[in-house]
């Protein structure tokens, strides 16, 4: 058979100068035949890394196979045996590092879409719900698991022992689900539609979804213990980093998670349809250079902002956000900032933020990280003037949970001590994963992790295993 | 399967028990939230969206029956989620409340102890009063209201409180002035005062701070400042306390009154006051009416 190795097939995207004036999403998703095409590039190859590649394991080539088959009931099942939220993690997962990172094309470039072909199927399958057989489930066993968090981790844990046979409570702090995907991305990247119609799938499993509840205040670990054979938690990373810097808390300087969080989880954009407001500042500037910082320079942007500056103390290759996400920042019009680092915030008499005092960055010797440490150059101040500054550096684990919950260790980053082979956690019969035990990271590590802890958690309740805690995980690991 | 379905709908549905209209736009909310009210503690607060595209708001609890399974909150209608809150009935439900958030107040025995509050608070005050009474404190409670109109409970802190002083602006009821005349009264008397609780608005806390400051008496205050999701997981209440940027919704929200940062916290409290006067038109009788 003739194999075509030319060109992976460009997804369609919203017009620039139409995108940067709305929150629909950016990015559109292939059309049957382009998905077609672009599945039929695959070589179905005998070593199949692009498995190994994928946290959660996807059968990749299988579903792949699929597409080409016409057979997109196949192509569903496929992916979903692995994952539960395929429409999500075919729009924010790094594919790029991952399981297109290791396709045998990647060295020319031209790895398969794999990413986008996981969205094609996602989406098909929304639009086609009738074909669906639904997700096979094991019969009752009888055991309870409380799921703490709905995001990435809790969504996918709670599928996975769903699945199982377990009966599945999640408990949710906001009124909604989703957690980071709902508050921290935005609709452009991921419409709410997606994120509400997968966990729509979860609760056709049986999951009962209990929202606003904060575990640690409205109800404690140990009171949870008490009704349910394990707890899951799966709270990510909340809290936001702060420079402490002076100025930091004039008007107008955000974090990223309090402006994304406005905008995304509470709708500002839609102000006043929906009752909460955001300053959407004339002239914005965002500290950071993740994908989080994308995301709130394209949404600064999106709400009407005359200029949206990036600044960023290293250059353009180290930013660790997507590749992608920084091409359509710079399309749309964000300014990038390298090698500079905000010194201090200035505000006029009233306190509401006026300008920015930066200082020259230069690169140095490479620090831990493997990434250059960036050193400021003496004398090099400038100023920015701006009326809203977005920090994004990044968030560390709620200390919360680890406050009420006796028993319950964490490192000195704040998250949580685990065994990462089981997520155990230190405490006897509670597991955990995602962003609360490795610190921010991406959406299908989390996923992984949490796979992982189900697998485990089942494995425990059958076996009735360490009932009295004995093989537990020791305080000490 | 399905009962215990139905027992956790009946744990997060919060059904409007009792309305009471308690002075001029002062609404007493008793609302089903039985999770809520068997944690409940003085000095904590929930946060509360009316529907579904609301805002998130915080209120200090100021009751709980843990027994019944509900908490009251007391709201003046003054903007534009107090407004439509101010406009449902008993029977009614509160789309989400979430709680209870923040710290507790320290109970324990002071000696004697001067409650202020101003306005409204004087409801949020009254579990502050009782729980520092069941510890063994004398209490002075001073409340200060802008006429007689806006004045309640009174009853009930005269029987809370060991001594009991009313303020009205404009003299219409009881003394004529501000709270801060007879808290210095009281500080500069024979009598030693061990600590001030004052919760209320924000320049009442304030002014009572600095009325207590010179006197050093230990005085704590209950900020308010804007909130969006209550859990630690924004950055939006954050205040400077001393030295020390922390923030109000975990790491509050009673703070030191002499240590906090006033003219930036009332600096951040009208960061969205064009958009909440905006929005507080539009929610004026046009209830879910779309705008824009």
């Amino acid at each position: 058979m003739n194999k075509p190795l030319n060109k992976r097939i460009d997804m369609p995207l919203q017009a620039v100068e139409a995108r940067n004036s709305n929150f629909d999403e950016v990015a559109l998703g292939y059309s049957p035949e382009m998905a077609k095409a672009e599945a039929s590039r695959c070589l179905q190859c005998k070593k199949r890394p692009c498995i190994s590649g994928c946290p959660v394991g996807i059968d990749i080539p299988g579903f792949i196979k699929a597409i080409c088959d016409d057979n997109l009931p196949a192509a569903v099942e496929t992916i979903k045996n692995d994952n539960i939220l395929p429409g999500i993690c075919g729009r924010v997962c790094p594919q790029e590092t991952q399981c297109e990172n290791v396709c045998v094309f990647n060295k020319g470039g031209n790895a398969i879409a794999i990413g986008r072909l996981e969205r094609f199927t996602a989406d098909w399958e929304r639009n086609n719900k009738s074909e669906i057989a639904p997700v096979s489930k094991s019969p009752a066993t009888g055991k309870r698991i409380a799921v703490v968090g709905s995001g990435p981790a809790g969504l996918t844990v709670a599928a996975d022992l769903a699945r199982m046979g377990h009966s599945v409570t999640v408990l949710e702090a906001l009124h909604t689900t989703g957690g980071v995907l709902k508050y921290g991305i935005p609709d452009f990247r991921l419409p709410s539609e997606i994120i509400e119609e997968e966990v729509e799938n979860i609760k056709a499993l049986g999951v009962i979804f209990q929202l606003n509840t904060l575990v640690g205040k409205t109800q404690t670990i140990d009171e949870l213990l008490e009704r349910f054979d394990a707890v899951f938690l799966g709270t990510g990373a909340g809290l936001p980093i702060f420079m402490n810097i002076p100025g930091e808390n004039l008007v107008g300087v955000y974090s990223a998670n309090e402006f994304l969080t406005r905008v995304n989880l509470m709708q500002a954009y839609k102000f006043p349809e929906y009752q909460t407001p955001v300053k959407a500042g004339r002239q914005v500037a965002v500290i950071g250079g993740g994908n989080v910082a994308m995301d709130a320079a394209r949404s600064a942007l999106r709400l009407g902002a005359e200029r949206v500056c990036i600044i960023y103390r290293r250059t353009e290759v180290e930013m660790p956000a997507r590749r992608e996400e920084v091409e359509h920042a710079i399309e749309e019009g964000v300014e990038m900032i390298f090698l500079a680092s905000p010194v201090r915030f200035l505000g006029d008499e009233k306190r509401n933020l006026k300008s920015v005092e930066c200082i020259r960055m230069e690169l140095g010797e490479p620090d831990s990280s493997g990434r250059r440490r960036p050193l400021p150059v003496e004398g090099s101040q400038f100023i920015i003037d701006i009326d809203v500054a977005i920090v994004a550096l990044g968030t560390t684990p709620n200390p919360l949970i680890s406050q009420t919950s006796p028993g319950l260790k964490t490192s000195h980053k704040g998250t949580l001590i685990y065994d990462e082979a089981t997520s155990r956690t230190t405490k006897p019969r509670v597991w955990a994963g995602g962003d609360i035990v490795t610190g921010s990271a991406t959406v299908i590590s989390a996923m992984g992790a949490a796979r992982r802890a189900a697998a485990d958690i089942d494995k425990f309740l059958k076996t009735d295993e360490g009932k009295a805690g004995q093989n537990w995980l020791k305080a000490d690991v | 399967m399905a009962r215990c379905f139905k027992k956790i709908i009946e744990l997060i549905v919060y059904k409007i028990l009792e309305k009471q209209n308690l002075a001029t736009n002062v609404y007493l909310f008793r609302i089903k939230a039985p999770l809520i009210a068997s944690k409940a503690k003085a000095g904590q607060f929930v946060m509360l969206r009316v529907s579904q595209k609301g805002e998130r708001i915080p209120l200090t609890l100021a009751e709980w029956d843990g027994a019944e399974g509900s908490i009251t909150i007391v709201v003046m209608a003054v903007g534009a989620t107090t407004c439509q809150l101010s406009r449902l009935e008993e029977g009614d439900k509160i789309n989400d409340l979430l709680g209870p958030l923040g710290n507790p107040t320290e109970i324990e025995y002071f000696g004697t102890v001067v409650c202020v509050a101003g306005g409204f608070a004087i409801a949020v005050i009254r579990p502050v009063i009782r729980a520092l009474k069941e510890a063994g404190n004398h209490i002075i409670s001073i409340i200060g209201v802008r006429n007689k109109e806006l004045l309640f409970w009174e009853k009930e802190l005269e029987q809370d409180s060991d001594e009991l002083i009313i303020t009205t602006d404009d003299g219409s009821y009881k003394r004529k002035g501000l709270v801060t005349e007879p808290l210095k009264e009281l500080l500069e008397g024979s009598r030693d005062i061990n600590r001030v609780i004052a919760i209320g608005p924000t320049a009442m806390m304030k002014f009572a701070s600095l009325t207590t400051k010179p006197f050093g008496v230990k005085t704590i205050v209950s900020l308010n400042p804007i909130m969006v999701d209550g859990t630690g997981m924004c950055g939006c209440c954050r205040v400077t306390i001393g030295d020390e940027t922390r923030f109000a919704c975990v790491d509050g929200p009673e703070f030191d009154g002499h240590l906090v940062d006033w003219e930036e916290f009332m600096s951040r409290q009208t960061t969205y006051l064009d958009q909440e006067k905006y929005s507080y038109q539009c929610s004026l009788g046009t209830g879910e009416k779309h705008h824009g």
